[in-house]
C-alpha cells in the first residue's frame, strides 16, 4: 500500500449553466500522503471548495478518478458509499450557515452518529457527543445551546466536533478559521494541529488566505481557474515559488511590518470566467512573462525539481534545458 | 450568553406590539367563548320565544333578539364555536397539505416541482368562490365540509410559500453538511428543512384562519355550508337582511363580531412576523 | 493654536451604547481620537470592538433608537456633528465626509447605472447636473480604472474588485474631506485586494484626503496608514504613529494580536500564540481595564480600574498599568496555547 490516503487522477467537474460549460475543476491530479496536511490555495472561482466537494461526494465528478486506500471512490455505490462517508468527512467555511439553527449542540454532534447508527443506547450517544465536547474544547453546559447563542469560534468547534464524531482518516477543510476573528481562529488552528497530532489525520485544508496555509500545511498546491499551477512542500513553495500567479499571489499579502517595502507584483485586470475557457494556459492573459506558446496550448504539470511541480511553458523549457 | 431560545425570545418581542396583544386578547375571548358557550350563553341557540321576535337589545337580551325570537348574544357565542373550528380545520388541512407539497416540490425540483407547481397554478386560475361553490356542492351542505372546502382552496398558497422557503434553505451549508453525514431525504426534510420554515407558516396560518373565518361566513351568507339553525356569523348576517332597516342592529351585531376577529387575528399575524423576523433590529 | 487648523476630525470623550432585548451594549467608550488632515489612520479590532460604530456615529448615521450617544463631542473641523441640523448632517454625508462600506454588491443601488449612481451624488453635493454631472462621473471612472464605455453598466456587471472602484469612484465624486472606509478589501480576493489598496493609497495622496481605514488586518494598516489606533471591547487601547507600533507595541493586547496572526515571515514550525477567553461581552463589561481577564500581565490593580489613555512618548498613547517595554518578553508566548475552557 503506497503511503498515499488519496490519490486525484485528471479530476473534472463541470458545470451547466446558461452561459456555457463551467470548468470548475479542470484535470487535476494530486496526491494526499498519509497524516499529512495539504494545503490548497486559490483565489475565488478557482475550483478549490469545488475540489474538496467532489473527494467527499457532496458533488458528482464529470470525470477522472479518485484513489483512497487504492480504491476509487468516486465508483462507490450504496454500502461502500455510506463506508466512505466514515472515512473521509467536511468541516465548512461559515460557522453561521453550516448548523442547523433549530438543532442543540448536543444534537447537532449526535446527527452523524444517529445517522449511520454507530451508537446503541441514548447513553453511549450522550458519552460520546460528551466525548467529543470535550476533545474540541466546547465546556459540557453548552449541550444544550443553540448555534445563535454561540460565537464564530465555539460553532466551528461544534462543526469540527461533527467532523470527528465519525472518527475519519481524512478531513477536507474548507476555509474553516476565515469567517473567525484573528484571536479566534488562532485557537482553533491550535486545535486543529493538535488533534492531527494526536490523531494522526490527514488534512485537505483549503483556504485563499495565504498565510494561514503556510502556518498549517505539509505541501501546498496552488490552483488557479480550475487547474493546479504549483505544487510544493511548505518552505519550498513559499520560499522560492516558480510560477508567477505564485509569485504575484504571495507578493499581493500585506506585510504586518514597517521597513523598506518589497516591490509588488500587480497583476492587471481581473479574473477571467471559468464559463467556456479559452485554449492555452489560463493565466496567460495577466502573466509578463507570456509567450505565444501559452496562449495555444495548456501547460501540463511537471515536476521541475524534486517535489516541486509547475504548469508553465517557460519553466518547463527550462527544466528541459538542464535535464 | 443568555439561554433564550426561539419561542421566549418572540414572545418578549411579541409582547412590546400593542396591536398584537389586542389581536391576542380577543382571540382568547373568543377561545373562551367558544369552549364555554354552554355556560356563558344565557340562551340556548336554537331556543324560540315567539313573544320576544325582532325585540331590539334589553336588560333580559343584551343584543336583542331575531325573526325567530332567538337570542342573538347566546348565538353569537355559540357562533364563536363553529367560526374558530372553521378556521383552524381548514387552515390545518391546507397547511398539511400544502406544505407537503410545497416541501416536495422545492426539495426535489425538476420535473415533478414543475408538475406541482403547475397543478397549483391552475388551482389559483380558478376563482376561490367558484371552487368552494362547486366542491361544496358536490360534497353536500354540512359543517365538515364546508372547511374541506374552505381548507382545499387555500393549498396553493402554503405549497408555494412552503416551496419559496424550502428553495431558500436547500442550498444552505447545514444541509451539505447533512448529505455529508448520510442523512437520507425524509431525514432532511422533516428535521433540518420544516422546522425552519416555520415562521412564515406561523404567520401565514393566523392569518388564512382570519381569512378561512370570513370565507365562510360568505359561503353561509350564500347559502352553502352551514345550515340554520346552526349560528354561523355569515348565516345570521344573510338572514338578517330583510330587516336592515327596522331591526339593524341584527346585522350588526354578527358584522361587528366577524370584524373583530378577523382584525385581531390579522394583528396577530403581523405581530408575529414582526417578531419572528431575524433582520429586525432589536 | 496651529495645529488646530491640521486637526480635521476630533473626537472627545464620545460614549455610544444600544439599547437592546438582552441588555444595555456598550458599544464605544470614552474615545478620544484625533485624524490631521491629510493622513490616514488605521483602526484596528476585532468584530464588536466598537470600530464600525464610532464611524456611524461620525456620519451621525447610527439608529436612535436604540443606538444612543450618551457623551462625547466629535468636532470635524471645528464643528459639533452632534450640534448639526438635519440639512447640515445630509451635506457632510457624501459631501465632506464618505464612507465606503465592506461589501461592494450590496452599497451599490442594483438597478441604477454605475454612471447614474456617481451622478447622482454630484448632483446632489455639487449641484452639478445633466452633462456637467456625467463628465465628472467619467472622469471619477476612469480616475478609478474604470474604461468610459462601462459607465452605463449595471453593479453585477462587474465583478466584486472592479464593483469596490465603483463605490470608490462614488465616494471620492464630491472631493469629500474624510474617507471612512469600513473593511474595504476584505471581501475581496489578494491579488484584487492588493489593486484596490493600490488605487486607495494613490487617491488619497493624490486628492490630500483624510482617511479613516477600519480592519482587523494588520498588514494592510501598515501599509497605507500614518497611524494606527486600536480598540478593544469599546476603549481605545493603543494609538501611535505606525512606526513606532509595528516595532514597539505597548499594550498587552495590541502584542497579543502580533502573536496571534500567521504571516508569511514567521519561523515555520512556530506555534501561535493565542490569547485565551473570549471578546468582552459588551453587556456586561468587566470592571476595570476590558482586557484585565484574559491579559497574561494583568495585576489586581488592572482588574479594579482602567488606567485610561497615556502619552508614553511623544504620539504614543496607551491605556494600561504596565505597558510593555522591550525587557518585558511575551508572556503570550510562554503560556500553553491550547484553548481549555
Amino acid at each position: 500500500m503506497s503511503d498515499n490516503l488519496i490519490e486525484i487522477k485528471h479530476l473534472k467537474k463541470y458545470f451547466n449553466v446558461s452561459s456555457g460549460l463551467l470548468h470548475a475543476v479542470d484535470d487535476v491530479s494530486l496526491n494526499i500522503p498519509r497524516g499529512k496536511t495539504l494545503g490548497l490555495v486559490g483565489e475565488s472561482g478557482c475550483g478549490k471548495s469545488t475540489l474538496g466537494r467532489v473527494i467527499i461526494g457532496l458533488l458528482k465528478a464529470s470525470g477522472g478518478e479518485v484513489f483512497f486506500n487504492g480504491e476509487d471512490s468516486l465508483k462507490f455505490d450504496g454500502a461502500k458509499r455510506s463506508e466512505f462517508r466514515r472515512h473521509a468527512q467536511i468541516v465548512f467555511q461559515d460557522p453561521f450557515s453550516s448548523l442547523n439553527p433549530r438543532m442543540s449542540v448536543s444534537q447537532l454532534i449526535s446527527e452523524p452518529l444517529i445517522i449511520n447508527g454507530i451508537c446503541r443506547s441514548r447513553k453511549e450517544l450522550d458519552d460520546k457527543v460528551g466525548e467529543l465536547m470535550d476533545l474540541v474544547g466546547l465546556a459540557s453546559r453548552l449541550t444544550t445551546s443553540f448555534p445563535h447563542e454561540l460565537d464564530g469560534g465555539r460553532r466551528q468547534r461544534i462543526g469540527i466536533a461533527r467532523a470527528l464524531a465519525l472518527d475519519p482518516e481524512f478531513i477536507v477543510l474548507d476555509e474553516p478559521v476565515s469567517a473567525l476573528d484573528v484571536c479566534i481562529q488562532a485557537q482553533v488552528l491550535n486545535l486543529l494541529a493538535d488533534l492531527r497530532e494526536q490523531r494522526g489525520y490527514t488534512y485537505l485544508f483549503i483556504s485563499h488566505n495565504l498565510s494561514v496555509v503556510r502556518y498549517v500545511s505539509d505541501e501546498v498546491a496552488v490552483m488557479y481557474l480550475g487547474n493546479v499551477v504549483e505544487k510544493a512542500d511548505n518552505s519550498t513553495l513559499f520560499k522560492s515559488p516558480l510560477h508567477p500567479y505564485t509569485q504575484a499571489l504571495l507578493s499581493a499579502v500585506p506585510i504586518a511590518s514597517v521597513g523598506p517595502k518589497k516591490q509588488r507584483i500587480i497583476l492587471e485586470g481581473d479574473v477571467p470566467s471559468p464559463v467556456n475557457p479559452p485554449a492555452g494556459c489560463r493565466f496567460a492573459g495577466r502573466c509578463w512573462q507570456h509567450e505565444e506558446i501559452c496562449m495555444c496550448q495548456t501547460p501540463p504539470l511537471v515536476e521541475v525539481e524534486p517535489g516541486h511541480f509547475v504548469a508553465c511553458h517557460r519553466l518547463k523549457n527550462q527544466a528541459a534545458c538542464h535535464a | 450568553m443568555k439561554n433564550n431560545s426561539m419561542l421566549k425570545y418572540t414572545m418578549i418581542r411579541l409582547r412590546r406590539n400593542y396591536l398584537a396583544l389586542f389581536g391576542l386578547f380577543i382571540l382568547v375571548v373568543l377561545i373562551v367563548c367558544a369552549v364555554f358557550a354552554d355556560q356563558l350563553a344565557p340562551f340556548g341557540y336554537a331556543q324560540q320565544d315567539y313573544m320576544m321576535i325582532r325585540k331590539a337589545p334589553s336588560a333580559v337580551h343584551w343584543l336583542g333578539t331575531d325573526e325567530f325570537g332567538r337570542d342573538i348574544l347566546s348565538r353569537l357565542i355559540y357562533g364563536s364555536r363553529i367560526s374558530l373550528q372553521v378556521g383552524l380545520i381548514a387552515v390545518s388541512i391546507s397547511l398539511v397539505v400544502g406544505g407537503l407539497i410545497g416541501a416536495v416540490s422545492g426539495y426535489f425540483g425538476g420535473k415533478l416541482d414543475n408538475v406541482l407547481m403547475r397543478l397549483m397554478d391552475i388551482q389559483m386560475a380558478i376563482p376561490t368562490i367558484l371552487m368552494a361553490i362547486v366542491i361544496s356542492s358536490v360534497l353536500g351542505p354540512g359543517l365538515f365540509n364546508l372547511m374541506v372546502a374552505v381548507g382545499i382552496t387555500y393549498i396553493p398558497k402554503f405549497a408555494r410559500l412552503t416551496r419559496a422557503s424550502v428553495l431558500s434553505l436547500k442550498d444552505q451549508e447545514f444541509i451539505e453538511a447533512a448529505r455529508a453525514m448520510g442523512a437520507s431525504h425524509t431525514r432532511i426534510i422533516c428535521l433540518y428543512i420544516l422546522p425552519n420554515c416555520a415562521a412564515p407558516l406561523i404567520v401565514q396560518s393566523t392569518l388564512s384562519v382570519a381569512n378561512a373565518i370570513l370565507f365562510a361566513a360568505t359561503l353561509s351568507f350564500l347559502g352553502l355550508g352551514i345550515q340554520p339553525p346552526y349560528p354561523e356569523w355569515g348565516g345570521m348576517l344573510s338572514a338578517a337582511r330583510p330587516y336592515l332597516r327596522n331591526s339593524a342592529y341584527m346585522s350588526i351585531f354578527p358584522g361587528l363580531a366577524i370584524m373583530f376577529t378577523i382584525l385581531s387575528l390579522n394583528f396577530l399575524g403581523d405581530g408575529l412576523r414582526d417578531a419572528l423576523d431575524p433582520k429586525q433590529k432589536r | 493654536m496651529s495645529e488646530n487648523k491640521d486637526i480635521l476630525l476630533d473626537i472627545k470623550d464620545l460614549s455610544v451604547q444600544f439599547n437592546t432585548d438582552s441588555g444595555v451594549v456598550k458599544a464605544v467608550n470614552h474615545l478620544n481620537l484625533r485624524l490631521e488632515r491629510g493622513k490616514s489612520l488605521g483602526f484596528v479590532g476585532e468584530t464588536g470592538a466598537g470600530k464600525t460604530t464610532t464611524a456611524l456615529s461620525i456620519l451621525q448615521l447610527i439608529q436612535t433608537p436604540p443606538g444612543e450617544i450618551t457623551s462625547g463631542e466629535i468636532l470635524f473641523n471645528g464643528v459639533d456633528v452632534r450640534r448639526m441640523t438635519e440639512a447640515e448632517k445630509r451635506h457632510l454625508r457624501g459631501g465632506d465626509i464618505s464612507m465606503i462600506f465592506q461589501d461592494p454588491m450590496t452599497s451599490l443601488n442594483p438597478i441604477m447605472t454605475v454612471e447614474e449612481q456617481i451622478m447622482e451624488m454630484v448632483s446632489l453635493h455639487l449641484n452639478l447636473k445633466g452633462e456637467a454631472a456625467r463628465e465628472r462621473a467619467i472622469e471619477m471612472l476612469r480616475l478609478v480604472g474604470i474604461r468610459p464605455e462601462r459607465a452605463k453598466d449595471f453593479p453585477h456587471q462587474f465583478s466584486g474588485g472592479m464593483r469596490q472602484r465603483v463605490v470608490i469612484a462614488i465616494a471620492l465624486a464630491c472631493r469629500p474631506q474624510l474617507i471612512i472606509a469600513d473593511e474595504p478589501t476584505t471581501a475581496l480576493d489578494v491579488t484584487i485586494q492588493a489593486q484596490v489598496l493600490e488605487l486607495i493609497k494613490k487617491l488619497q495622496q493624490s486628492e490630500k484626503t483624510s482617511m479613516l481605514l477600519i480592519t482587523h488586518d494588520l498588514g494592510i494598516v501598515a501599509e497605507t496608514c500614518d497611524s494606527v489606533a486600536i480598540m478593544y471591547g469599546g476603549h481605545l487601547v493603543e494609538y501611535s504613529g505606525i512606526k513606532e507600533l509595528y516595532t514597539h507595541p505597548k499594550h498587552p493586547y495590541t502584542q497579543g494580536l502580533f502573536n496571534a496572526v500567521p504571516t508569511l515571515e514567521s519561523p515555520l514550525g512556530s506555534r501561535l500564540a493565542v490569547i485565551p477567553g473570549l471578546p468582552p461581552d459588551p453587556t456586561n463589561l468587566p470592571k476595570g481595564c476590558s482586557f484585565s481577564p484574559r491579559c497574561p500581565y494583568a495585576k489586581d490593580i488592572c482588574h479594579e480600574r482602567a488606567c485610561g489613555m497615556r502619552e508614553l512618548e511623544p504620539g504614543h498613547f496607551v491605556d494600561c498599568h504596565f505597558p510593555l517595554t522591550p525587557e518585558s518578553g511575551n508572556a503570550f508566548l510562554e503560556r500553553p496555547s491550547k484553548e481549555a475552557e
